[in-house]
């Protein structure tokens, strides 16, 4: 409970800092969107396939874009719906795998670059942005930190469903959320973003030691 | 009743204050790593140790070379401030050009003066755009010279021309623009204040001010890690690589548009360059 209060005051400090900072940035200048498409397709008209779709934005991307994250009330439902209706679970119901495949999942922030080879490992790079293990010192702040993640949620299997829903796509959760849809876009295997919840609920995991 | 609401106001302080406590701790640390990083960077920016001013050096001679089909120099070419004038220049690019009736940022302008100017056959130039190993880059190298011409100078956006503003307007867009396989955009990453990736400190390049002053006040700059003097044409360049986008054309017009939003939120701020970052 204490836990709880802690964790939730936290958070809501946490929507003051980044509301505030994001009021210091001035208001989107007015631009027609086909004018953008123009500045667009000078970047990446010659890219070659498969690559020369990846710019084109889906109807997600779209509205996050316009919005600057901050869709309309209908927008945010309707983004949620869609995004839910995308998430695959496991066939045979089990999101977790093993902890240590995921800490190489965690670590890894090479594969999908465009000077990377076909078989450049993948990883879905967490600690990029997010603090996990206590031992790990080198972790990004764009993101909250999962330490403890699944030991203040009791490793409840209905969590790590949701975690694993939120690795596969993070607007199925959050509407707008920074967070990469590692499972929609096929950047992580099943079996990778398996591992990632094994290494958030595993309680082997140094994540919740 | 009245002392149980004092012990749970008390609680509540206690819980505020050791929170806030780990944070200025976790804070102290990241300020500790910082002035390292500082200490660092002063220590490495001596002019006459950073191989960047070499990049300055074959820019200086590049500019002066006889080359195309016209065998003339660069001399003549007009970056904004009128033809050969470099003092300043860099400063107040990407501008609007009469000549060519648009809006264009260095390396746009060197190539035009080079195919019209020079009538130089501008594929060699283009394919060596970044410097390797094994060659040097004349855009790279010149790129170098002019901007070190604005050394001790203020960046001054251009904005009074509409295709400036245009340039500007779309830039900023850009900026915000989510796409790829990641969902990312520049702001995904460069969007607050104080956040950073691993150890990384990341500038906010969605407001003005000091965040953008410093970085751009920066560029071109020698990166350690490349052997490389490197401009911001090839940072962004990067950016898209790691944001898991495709390569973005060389010299066109969106990494124009990102440059000049980029020099808006980094106007007034001191330009000291090539400099020399990790």
């Amino acid at each position: 409970m204490k836990a709880l209060f802690i964790a939730s005051s936290l958070a809501a400090s946490l929507v003051v800092l980044s509301g505030a900072a994001h009021a210091q940035q001035a208001a989107p200048t007015k631009i027609d969107p086909a004018v953008v498409d123009k500045y667009v397709e000078s970047m990446w008209a010659k890219a070659p396939d498969p690559w020369k779709t990846v710019p084109v934005q889906d109807e997600t991307q779209r509205i996050c874009t316009e919005t600057r994250n901050n869709p309309s009330q209908a927008d945010f439902t309707k983004i949620m719906e869609r995004e839910k209706a995308s998430v695959v679970f496991p066939a045979d119901g089990k999101v977790i795998g093993d902890w240590k495949a995921g800490e190489r999942v965690a670590n890894t922030g090479t594969g999908g670059q465009f000077t990377d080879g076909p078989n450049t490992p993948r990883g879905g790079n967490c600690y990029a942005c997010h603090q996990m293990a206590p031992t790990e010192l080198s972790y990004g702040t764009l993101g909250p930190s999962l330490q403890n993640y699944g030991k203040d949620r009791k490793f409840d299997p209905a969590e790590a469903r949701n975690a694993y829903a939120k690795i596969y796509d993070a607007q199925a959760v959050f509407p707008c959320s920074q967070m990469p849809r590692f499972g929609l876009h096929k950047f992580l295997s099943e079996q990778q973003m398996k591992d990632a919840v094994a290494y958030l609920f595993d309680p082997e995991s140094p994540v919740n030691k | 009743m009245r002392n149980v609401r004092f012990r749970g106001l008390f609680a509540a302080a206690f819980g505020v204050l050791a929170l806030s406590s780990g944070l200025a701790m976790a804070q102290a640390q990241q300020d500790d790593a910082e002035k390292e990083i500082e200490r660092y960077r002063a220590m490495i920016s001596d002019p006459m140790s950073n191989p960047g001013f070499l990049a300055v050096d074959r820019g200086e001679v590049l500019w002066a070379a006889k080359r195309g089909k016209k065998d003339v120099t660069l001399e003549t070419c007009d970056l904004g401030e009128g033809p050969g004038k470099l003092d300043g220049a860099y400063a107040k690019l990407p501008r609007y050009f009469q000549d060519a009736d648009r809006v264009m940022d260095i390396e746009q302008r060197l190539l035009w003066c080079m195919e019209k100017i020079q009538d130089l056959d501008t594929a060699d130039v283009r394919r060596r755009r970044f410097g390797g190993p094994d060659y040097t880059s004349d855009m790279q190298d010149l790129v170098a010279f002019i901007a070190n011409k604005s050394s001790g100078m203020k960046y001054q956006p251009q904005e009074s021309h509409p295709k400036e503003k245009e340039m500007l307007a779309a830039g900023e867009a850009l900026f915000f623009r989510r796409a790829g396989v990641m969902d990312f955009s520049c702001a995904t990453c460069h969007g607050d204040d104080g956040k950073r990736i691993r150890l990384q400190a990341l500038p906010n390049f969605s407001k003005a001010g000091k965040d953008a002053q410093d970085t751009m006040g920066g560029w071109p700059t020698y990166r350690v890690s490349q052997s490389q003097l490197r401009t911001m044409q090839h940072r962004l360049w990067d950016c898209y690589r790691q944001m898991r986008m495709p390569a973005p054309e060389y010299a066109s017009d969106g990494i124009t548009a990102l440059t000049a939003y980029m020099v808006k939120m980094a106007a007034g701020g001191e330009i000291t360059v090539p400099s020399i970052k990790r």
